[in-house]
């Protein structure tokens, strides 16, 4: 079993009397993964990272990051962590170059090494050409780039990334996947991260964990979550000879039929793509001929309906947070 | 696993944060431009404009007894110092807001800066610019036309650059103070335009004390800005009286001891929420 290099125990946070923002999650991150959380705007996403980046006092529970408590130990936590927020924090005014170097300062690297780590930053993420420029002049997919390099200059242990896509063309979006999962590789470094999209959760994450209301309602692998529906969905035709197969196939192991219309029949399977060649074979053997099937696996997208529910999130957020985001977005497309 | 924090400073950063800060004003040559102008666009209309002395020729005696000075051009330039910091400290704080607004400072609050840091850094950054503006201001009502006093001696030069000090770190303590909690910008412009008028018209910096009404005299006195003025005038223009010299002084400090303290005592409380 890995080491847990944060573990969060009953984590809440209230602002003012009324808003529970956060609700008693708890939660471990392995060393070394990469583990998400996928939830609607306003989830409280934002507001857990700032619990564990010592940005926010939990109004109850705690969480320890590399060992360090985040609240007795608020310094030695910043000293191995770094945060690459939702909002570009880059100042426009500085040249990309200087605020990495502005960062490193806030970390105390001195001078040379910074100077090696920057360049080193800088080509890895493709802004050697931009760092003379100011930061003003920037596409989003550079600002994001450079927001990750600043992130990334204090070799930190755990990476926090809030929504690390919003905003973004799909292009700039897989690039900066790409550039996620480099880290990973190349640095072993833990990163944890939050996003509102499906795709990015499943495709990047080892594991995620769904939150909604301020609660964490599943935790698991993007494949255990998918499971957890109850597996794929394979329809077949069959030619019509006016005899019903239903019994038949509900005697295959790990076939369960739905639903049966004429000829047609909707059958649930675990382990979709092994079973459904039995499926097939099974009614040939028994003298059918199939003329048409499909095989449909869920997507997280339905896991993640299935959790949540599918009404719209409205009013979740707060008028600041909210406000935030949409410069994000904004200045993402810039 | 095994860790080793690097052992830092307390202030580790400071520079680095007051820089950014001053960046922003020293590499931008329109932003330099303005901040210089306004205050020369003050000493020269309105110090040249209401040539006091001019309109009630033969009253240098009142002139004397009314300002100190038979010299209003003087009087008033030496006020504007005290214009220019108030001005300049009072864009502290909004960068602030801002630096909240834009996230920056959740960014920082997540380093290992301390608390104290982020506050100070930027306290020095508005004394500097505070400071060097109203040198600078100083530079152009001399050319203009500005003449020291009897008594003036360059060392007391060094006092005027301790007053402005001490004013620039308690305002600008006072606008980040404020600050500190605030979300909005709007919220703090407003009560920003709500200080300003007040700290500069409620003070000696354009119009001695003596000639306001009662109540208002109460509030001049109490006003950081009259000490400061007061203190300039008396180092600059006037027989440097000592007594009066360490009284603005001890003023002064005070004011600038308490709020700077407040600022990062609060900090403590309200950067981390």
């Amino acid at each position: 079993m890995p080491e847990e290099i944060i573990r969060a125990e009953g984590l809440s946070r209230y602002f003012g009397k009324a808003v529970l923002a956060v609700d008693n999650v708890s939660f471990g991150v392995f060393q070394g993964e990469i583990f998400g959380f996928l939830g609607p705007n306003g989830a409280g996403k934002t507001t857990t990272i700032n619990m564990l980046t010592t940005v926010l006092k939990p109004t109850t529970g705690s969480a320890r990051i590399c060992g360090f408590n985040v609240l007795k130990q608020a310094r030695e936590v910043r000293s191995c962590i770094s945060v690459v927020p939702q909002e570009y924090t880059a100042d426009e005014d500085l040249t990309g170059y200087e605020n990495i170097m502005l960062c490193a300062s806030l970390y105390s690297i001195p001078k040379n090494v910074a100077k090696q780590r920057a360049d080193e930053l800088l080509h890895l993420l493709a802004l050697e050409s931009a760092s003379g420029r100011r930061v003003e002049t920037y596409s989003g997919g550079m600002r994001r780039r450079l927001e990750l390099a600043s992130g990334l200059i204090n070799r930190p242990h755990v990476l926090f990334l809030d929504e690390p896509t919003l905003g973004l063309d799909m292009q700039t979006r897989a690039a900066v996947w790409g550039y996620i999962r480099l880290l990973k590789e190349q640095y072993g470094m833990t990163l944890f991260m939050t996003t509102h999209y499906l795709e990015e959760a499943d495709s990047l994450c080892d594991r995620v964990g769904i939150i909604d209301r301020g609660k964490l309602i599943k935790l698991g692998s993007p494949a255990e979550l998918r499971a957890a529906l109850g597996g794929d969905v394979m329809e077949i035709e069959i030619e019509d000879k006016g005899t019903d197969i239903s019994e038949m196939l509900s005697e295959l192991p790990k076939v369960q039929v739905v639903g049966k219309d004429g000829n047609k029949y909707r059958l649930k399977l675990t382990d979709g793509e092994e079973v459904a060649v039995e499926v097939i074979g099974s009614i040939h053997n028994h003298g059918h001929k199939v003329l048409r099937m499909s095989l449909t696996k869920p997507t997280l997208g339905d896991a993640y309906l299935e959790l949540t529910g599918r009404e719209m999130r409205d009013e979740q957020e707060g008028a600041d947070q909210s406000w935030k985001r949409r410069l994000t977005m904004r200045r993402a497309r810039g | 696993m095994n860790l080793s924090v690097p052992s830092q400073n307390v202030f580790h950063g400071l520079g680095a944060l007051t820089n950014r800060e001053l960046k922003k004003w020293y590499k931008d040559p329109f932003a330099l431009f303005m901040s210089i102008i306004q205050p020369v666009l003050w000493i020269g209309l309105f110090g040249k404009a209401m040539n006091i002395g001019g309109l009630f020729p033969g009253a240098s005696a009142m002139m004397q007894q009314v300002f100190g000075t038979t010299d209003y051009f003087s009087f008033m330039a030496v006020g504007m110092f005290s214009f220019v910091v108030v001005f300049t400290t009072m864009f502290s704080g909004m960068s602030f807001v801002w630096d909240r607004r834009l996230g920056f400072l959740n960014k920082v609050l997540s380093t290992p800066v301390s608390r104290t840091t982020i506050i100070v850094s930027k306290m020095c950054a508005a004394v500097i610019r505070a400071t060097s503006q109203a040198l600078v201001v100083l530079l152009i009502a001399l050319a203009l036309g500005l003449r020291f006093g009897p008594g003036f001696h360059p060392i007391n030069l060094l006092g005027v650059l301790a007053v402005l000090f001490l004013m620039a770190g308690g305002l600008s303590s006072l606008f980040i103070t404020i600050a500190i909690r605030t979300t909005r910008w709007e919220t703090h412009m407003a009560v920003m335009n709500l200080l300003n008028l007040p700290l500069i018209f409620a003070s000696n910096a354009l119009f001695p004390i003596q000639a306001m009404p009662g109540w208002l005299q109460v509030i001049a006195r109490a006003n950081p800005v009259s000490y400061a003025t007061e203190a300039s005038r008396q180092l600059l223009l006037y027989p440097a009286d000592a007594h009066k010299i360490l009284t603005d002084f001890i003023f002064l400090g005070v004011f600038a001891l308490v709020f700077i303290t407040a600022g990062i005592v609060l900090s403590w409380r309200y950067l981390t929420r």
